[in-house]
């Protein structure tokens, strides 16, 4: 099954990369952009037929190590 | 008294850890991250460079590294484990130190003598440091910027000035035994005024100081 978590940083970890692109793109005239945050996403293929349990292990996965608790929460969605 | 210097693959600063504590009289030995026994090590450093890339995350495949069981386990059990720069990234992913290590504020690499300061000698680095002392050794990566949102870090070297974001301006930070302690500039690359700068040696003295027979 098709599986694609995206990994994102918390709210209040700074992004310097996410401001970086902000700044260019202020730079550009694109004044209208008020924030930036890049993210991650991961696309997997895994063998499986029930998408709850390929749900849950690869949430389990994100807990072990796509993601890092301490900066990151993390979204998976089992397309199919 | 034995250490271990760990060599993931893309490790780049092994040979450099291992030449500054032989020459300050420490029993050295370089082992790959796939040993499972560091049973007859008093000591472990885990040096800097890019362990398995820094794919996915700096340190976040290292920590999974067969040798790092061993690592997890002479940290339990109160023995001397230092990691410099990358091997501070692989303490944090591995939760043996807290927080984590983000991209530097300013997204530069930098790579450049930097000024510390002593604010904790608690510690197996700066046990054999003064609280006070300044300390320049050289600061060499991308992704220096500390982070603890749980604040529970024990920061024992601060940075005068604030090269890259991180966190109180933390350089260096141990766990709450003081045992394991992550520090992002390189006292090895510190140990000879004709390269700069014999600022570091203070530090691995303090480290090879803090082993004690298994």
């Amino acid at each position: 099954m098709k599986v694609t978590v995206e990994i994102t940083r918390r709210p209040e970890i700074a992004d310097p990369q996410g401001t970086t692109i902000q700044r260019a793109l202020h730079d550009l005239g694109n004044n209208e952009v008020m924030s930036v945050r890049v993210d991650r996403v991961i696309h997997l293929e895994v063998d499986g037929d029930d998408p709850a349990v390929v749900q849950s292990r690869v949430e389990e996965m994100c807990r072990q190590v796509l993601a890092n608790p301490v900066l990151e929460d993390f979204s998976v969605e089992v397309t199919g | 008294m034995r250490t271990a210097v760990v060599v993931f693959p893309g490790t780049n600063c092994e040979q450099d850890v291992a030449h500054a504590l032989s020459s300050l009289g420490g029993e050295v030995e370089l082992v790959w991250h796939r040993e499972t026994d560091l049973s007859g090590f008093d000591g472990v450093v885990l040096p800097g460079g890019f362990a398995h890339g820094d794919y996915l995350r700096t340190g976040a495949i290292a920590r999974f590294s067969p040798v790092m069981a061993e690592v997890e386990r002479m940290a339990a059990q109160g023995l001397p484990v230092l990691g410099i720069c990358n091997g501070f990234q692989v303490l944090c992913e591995a939760g043996l130190l807290p927080g984590a290590l983000i991209a530097n504020r300013d997204l530069a690499f930098i790579c450049r003598f930097v000024d510390l300061e002593v604010v904790d000698n608690d510690s197996i680095l700066t046990g054999s440091a003064e609280i006070g002392q300044r300390i320049r050794i050289p600061l060499n990566s991308y992704e220096g910027n500390w982070v603890d949102p749980g604040k529970t870090g024990r920061i024992v070297l601060r940075y005068l000035g604030d090269p890259n974001g991180s966190q109180h301006a933390a350089a260096g930070v141990a766990n709450d035994g003081g045992n394991v302690v992550g520090v992002m500039p390189h006292p090895e690359r510190g140990v000879d005024e004709l390269l700069g700068s014999g600022d570091g040696r203070v530090l691995l003295e303090g480290f090879l100081h803090s082993l004690v027979p298994a």
